[in-house]
């Protein structure tokens, strides 16, 4: 779980220079992201956790803070184990 | 780091060019003249696998990597720009469906689009709405299961041909994309004529009146049409765009050390002369750096690297902005042999123009790109 969150951290932090961002603060509301940011974030959390964002996973709840995103890569993550 | 394309790329390479070559570069002038890609043509491509260039294996494409997507647009578009866009909007669509359609979209259409037996059309912009995206006029509404369309497309190219059409609409206020198909009632299609440049792309005003479509006919959610959908799919456009601004790039170019070779003026062939010299070393260094940046971005887009999106903002503007001077160059290389349409220059020079309109104009980029600097500086 930390390691998933350090990585997450480490991604965001390009957007967030200025800021530091709280485990549960809302990302879309700080106004720092443009309209790339989710294209981006998919991209690197298909990469860096080998999963695939599916259309039913697209709720903004799981991408909103810090802790909603490792929480969706670890339900994801279980499922590829679970298979 | 390696920069060098594998051996199969180099292989691929030399297929597309030679198919350039003797397939299109000798109809490009008949293409833009009647504002039209023939049948034949098409079906040439399409016999080729190259309108299933971009789709995976298992639907019968021809699963190629990025960087060589961008190879074979590149070559194309030093043929003739039209028939470029026609890969670029198909594949647009295509991976649209597979990104974002459901498995039962994915099995019907795809198998169908690698073929080249369907055509896809990319239909964003409206008479209203160009840059502003997210002020798309069109509107959806849900009516007993079924999603009712009404709003006027603009500027849809090969949207006189295609038989898909990816849509973007405003379902309560939110972006959404339906693929709508070209035979459903309540959709017209009216071709525009009389463009300056790429003018085989076969463009067309979209009408849709009261058009039912299935509630499944939704690509991605409700409210990511343009976050993720659109995106993706401008993504890809952007990047065969840029490859193929290099390519046309690439044919002013050859054109102009042809002329300037034979052409005698003073005395003395041109190519002798400075200023000239000057116009080519211009056009040979932007050339190559600008498909250093395609390469790039296709280079991380085949790693799935999450740069690959600026990379490719990057590049497309580059390599359109040049193209524009390259083929300003290559008319005034030509004199006045270069205002007419004797010579390819002219088509050039109008084809380069477009470039820095569609997918993006050059200001967009110019307002992303700069953001993006800020941000990380
Ligand atoms: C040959 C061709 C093919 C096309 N194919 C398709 C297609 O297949 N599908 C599709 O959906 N669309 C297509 N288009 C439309 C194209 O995407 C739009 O033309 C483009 O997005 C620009 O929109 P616009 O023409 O409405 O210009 P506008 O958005 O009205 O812009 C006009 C000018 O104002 C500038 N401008 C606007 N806003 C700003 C700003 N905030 N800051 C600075 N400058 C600004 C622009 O850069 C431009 O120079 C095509 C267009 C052409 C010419």
């Amino acid at each position: 779980m930390e390691e998933i969150k350090g990585k997450i951290k480490v991604f965001l932090s390009r957007f967030f220079r200025k800021h530091e961002l709280g485990d549960d603060e809302n990302i879309f509301e700080l106004g720092f992201v443009n309209s790339l940011f989710a294209m981006q974030l998919i991209m690197f959390l298909e990469k860096e956790f080998s999963i695939r964002v599916e259309n039913k996973d697209m709720d903004l709840n799981n991408f909103k803070t810090i802790n909603s995103t490792v929480s969706f890569i670890e339900s994801k993550m279980n499922l590829v184990e679970a298979k | 780091m390696k920069i060098e394309l594998s051996s199969e790329q180099k292989i691929i390479k030399d297929q597309f060019k030679e198919f350039t070559d003797k397939e299109i570069i000798p109809y490009a002038k008949q293409n833009d003249y009647e504002e039209t890609v023939s049948k034949e043509l098409i079906c040439k491509v399409a016999e080729k696998g190259y309108l299933g260039s971009m789709i995976p294996k298992e639907y019968g494409g021809m699963g190629l990597d990025m960087v060589s997507i961008g190879i074979l647009n590149e070559e194309i578009g030093r043929g003739c720009s039209s028939v470029r866009s026609l890969l670029t909007v198909h594949g647009m669509v295509a991976l649209a469906i597979l990104r974002w359609g459901d498995k039962k979209k994915r099995d019907y259409w795809l198998p169908k689009m690698a073929k080249g037996e369907v055509i896809g059309a990319f239909a964003l912009t409206e008479p209203e709405v160009g840059s502003d995206a997210k002020s798309v006029k069109t509107n959806a509404l849900l009516e007993n299961n079924q999603y009712v369309l009404n709003g006027t497309k603009k500027w849809t190219t090969m949207g006189q041909i295609a038989d898909i059409f990816l849509v973007f609409a405003q379902c309560d206020g939110k972006p959404t994309a339906f693929l709508v198909e070209r035979s459903t009632p309540g959709f017209s299609i009216q071709p525009i004529k009389g463009l300056l440049g790429a003018r085989a792309s076969m463009i067309a005003e979209l009408k849709f009146e009261d058009c039912h479509v299935p509630e499944d006919s939704i690509i991605g959610t409700v409210g990511t049409g343009l976050t993720h959908v659109a995106l993706s799919s401008l993504d890809y456009g952007r990047y065969t765009i840029a490859c193929g601004c290099v390519g046309l790039g690439q044919a002013c170019l050859e054109a102009s050390i042809r002329y300037s070779r034979k052409r005698k003026q003073f005395g003395a062939p041109l190519r002798q002369n400075q200023l000239i010299q000057k116009m080519i070393t211009e056009m040979f260094v932007d050339i190559k750096a600008a498909r250093l940046l395609c390469y790039n971005a296709g280079y991380l887009k085949d790693v799935g690297d999450p740069d690959s999106i600026m990379e490719t903002w990057n590049a497309k503007y580059f390599a359109s902005k040049i193209v524009n001077k390259i083929s300003s160059d290559t008319v005034q290389i030509h004199g006045a042999n270069g205002c007419c349409s004797d010579y390819p220059v002219e088509r050039y020079f109008r084809d380069a123009r477009i470039n820095e309109i569609i997918e993006g104009t050059t200001q967009m980029h110019e307002v992303l790109i700069a953001t993006n600097a800020f941000r990380n500086y």
